[in-house]
């Protein structure tokens, strides 16, 4: 146990702290800490303070599910800005969906969207999300997620890096 | 070795029961091992499989394509890594083949699967219900057969599949429990029905295909560029491997040889992949029995390992960094010396974390024992990579039929049969250790050279097999070309296709709250099973 705390307390805290301005560091922490501070000044307006996120994964390849989970990373830790990922649809305000939807997908995406209580937003993540990707549409895929389910907001990327995701959920924020 | 001995011996064997062998064909040997092509008459189909099983063969792969009046169906065998590759042909006016399934268990799904896509029928299969298709095409349509448009006739809103007979339990005090396919964490789609009395799993029936995107089907006319890149993309944690095995076979087909600095560099990713796919699951299997430190602290380092890739390689998942002919691009040596000194640390940071977990009582209490895989099991289904390796399945393709770069190396492979969660947890700690080794030696093995061969048109009808040994396992990959440099088959087979039947049994008499973790220790591709 005593190794155990050892590390936690060598370790430190790696998450990249909010600051108002940063000149010191660079690359994608700065990048984040301004990201931060704007997502959670949206999210105190906006939201009271937290917004609960429900990913979907309506057929993808499992790329944007990787980089959606590094979002709870200590580097990132999303948490902290009052963005939190819940297991029911039923306790979320926005819909994070992957992948193209696979038809055999379309009918769970429809039902996960209606439980959804309203106001509500939908996010498509990912290439396949956005246009269908890859995979485009075929018998097997209905294609973007817009081809099921009206959508908010669209990052592309394949798969969209952590801070990309961050920054695209700024954007609906604004909208 | 004595892996030509069991092919005579097989040969003898077929000969004595009057199975005939049309013919046989050596196949271009990109694997070291030997492997060969034997065709066999349709009828003898069940039969081969039964003599292939007293040779203790592995069932490895099952796929099956279509010729202009007949279907081509493929099965794949190994045994002490020499493979033996056979084929049977069935005329198109009456698609019916005695089933394998029956005695290999391993080829269940896999025949259901051919029947649902290509009409095939698998006379005497075991389970007659329908796999991969759910209602997104009719039910005596099938995508893979060259009248079905890439389109088909999809209805505006596909219905759900609501009638699949699963298994049912009677009696006092049983329930069934239906989970999915949206799950309650951030994964793949997938359904899961169990039955259980109190907390106990009574039984547990998976059910897949809710990802299939018509892979096979849309890969069809491909230039070989744009096929490794869908092959990075049927499993999006395996991105390498599956590209490197639909490469593989690819080249293979075109008789291209890579160059040995592509080769390490390929040798390399895939290294990598392995690396951070198993930091990813040792995280998480820990965050499911509710300790985060380790999920913590993993997801850190693999954060650390992702980061670096993104400045060597230029992808954070190292996609599309392997491209037909060798891979997309090179590395200098500041960025080895940066790959070597993300090592050293991630082999520090290693030592004070296990150390830690290894002395924690409570972690041990939930680990040893959950989730116990038998090594009858294991067998039985064929069950690949940490799966297998963790219940006594002594395979790995890298060692077993070496391909470029792991020829020139000594690959070591973890091995245990205890068969629990714990083993497939030190399992993959045992692998991150030896992926450091071998990523380093690679390095050291890179000599100047081309990192990429230039492409030739193969051949209008040739085909090729890929085998590598990805994270997850065994991958095959099966492409035929048609003219003009265009793809006619690829099957790509994901290592969870005979990994997730396995979960059926190995979660059984556990908890149902133990599900989560021990279905994470498994950590089958729901896209790659599902195709």
């Amino acid at each position: 146990m005593l190794r155990l705390f050892k590390k936690i307390l060598t370790t430190g805290i790696v998450t990249e702290r909010v600051k108002r301005r940063s000149h010191d560091k660079q690359g994608n922490d700065d990048e984040l800490e301004q990201l931060g501070i704007e997502i959670k000044r949206h999210i105190d307006r906006k939201f009271s303070g937290s917004i609960a996120i429900r990913a979907v994964d309506a057929g993808s390849c499992n790329g944007c599910e990787l980089e959606i989970h590094a979002l709870n990373n200590p580097y990132y830790d999303i948490e902290r800005f009052g963005i939190h990922f819940v297991a029911s649809p039923r306790h979320a305000d926005v819909l994070l969906v992957t992948g193209p939807v696979s038809r055999h997908m379309q009918t769970a995406l429809l039902r996960t969207y209606q439980a959804t209580p309203n106001p509500k937003w939908v996010v498509a993540v990912g290439d396949c999300a956005a246009c269908g990707g890859e995979f485009g549409v075929s018998y097997a895929s209905c294609g973007a997620v817009s081809n099921v389910i009206p959508v908010d907001m669209v990052i592309p990327g394949c798969p969209p890096t952590p801070v990309i995701l961050m920054k695209g959920l700024l954007g609906l924020l604004e909208q | 070795m004595n892996d030509v001995n069991w092919m005579d011996a097989l040969r003898q064997t077929l000969a004595a029961e009057s199975i005939a062998i049309e013919s046989i064909s050596e196949v271009p040997a990109v694997n070291s091992g030997k492997a060969a092509i034997w065709r066999i008459i349709d009828t003898d189909w069940q039969k081969l499989a039964e003599q292939a099983q007293t040779h203790k063969l592995r069932w490895s792969a099952g796929w099956a394509e279509q010729d202009d009046d007949c279907f081509i169906v493929h099965a794949l065998f190994e045994n002490q890594g020499t493979y033996l590759w056979t084929q049977t042909l069935i005329p198109l006016a009456k698609p019916e083949l005695p089933s394998q399934a029956t005695v290999y268990p391993a080829a269940n799904r896999s025949e259901r699967h051919t029947q649902d896509m290509f009409g095939i029928k698998f006379s005497g299969h075991p389970d007659k219900r329908h796999w991969t298709r759910h209602k997104a095409w009719g039910k005596h349509d099938y995508p893979l057969r060259k009248d079905f448009a890439v389109a088909g006739q999809p209805e505006h809103i596909t219905p759900p599949d609501m009638d699949y007979a699963f298994v049912k339990s009677h009696g006092a005090g049983t329930y069934e429990i239906p989970v999915g396919p949206v799950h309650a964490g951030i994964i793949e789609p997938g359904h899961f029905r169990f039955q259980a009395v109190g907390e106990l799993i009574l039984n547990l029936e998976e059910r897949l295909a809710y990802t299939h995107k018509g892979i096979e089907k849309i890969a069809e006319g491909r230039t070989p560029e744009s096929l490794a890149r869908l092959a990075g993309r049927v499993s999006g944690d395996t991105t390498v491997s599956h590209a490197w095995a639909a490469c593989m076979a690819m080249e293979q087909a075109a008789a291209v040889t890579i160059p040995p600095r592509a080769a390490l560099l390929r040798g390399i990713l895939a290294e990598r992949e392995r690396v951070a796919n198993h930091l990813g699951d040792l995280g998480a299997i820990c965050n499911d029995v509710g300790f985060s430190f380790a999920q913590m602290q993993f997801s850190r380092l693999r954060e650390d390992w992702l980061r670096t890739q993104a400045n060597i390689f230029g992808h954070r998942l190292l996609m599309d960094c392997v491209i037909p002919g060798g891979v997309k691009s090179d590395i200098t040596d500041a960025d080895c010396a940066d790959i070597k000194q993300g090592i050293i640390q991630l082999r520090n940071e290693l030592t004070d974390i296990i150390t830690a977990l290894d002395l924690n009582s409570s972690l041990e209490d939930r680990l040893y024992t959950a989730g116990l895989l038998s090594t009858d099991i294991a067998a039985a289904y064929g069950t690949l990579g940490y799966v297998g390796r963790a219940s006594g399945q002594d395979f790995d393709v890298r060692r077993d039929a070496p391909y470029p770069p792991y020829h020139q190396v000594t690959v070591k492979v973890a091995f245990e049969n205890q068969g629990d969660i714990a083993s497939r947890f030190w399992i993959r700690y045992k692998e991150i250790m030896a992926s450091m080794k071998l990523i380093a030696q690679f390095m050291a093995l890179l000599e100047p050279g081309d990192i990429a061969a230039a492409w030739q048109v193969p051949t209008p009808g040739s085909s090729g097999l890929g085998i590598v040994d990805g994270w997850r396992g065994e991958i095959v990959s099966y492409v035929r070309f048609t003219a003009e440099n265009s793809i006619a088959r690829f099957y790509p087979r994901d290592p969870s296709q005979l990994n997730w039947p396995a979960l059926e049994k190995l979660v059984l008499n556990n908890i149902v709250p133990d599900f989560p973790v021990c279905n994470k220790s498994l950590n089958g591709s729901y896209s790659g099973n599902d195709l």
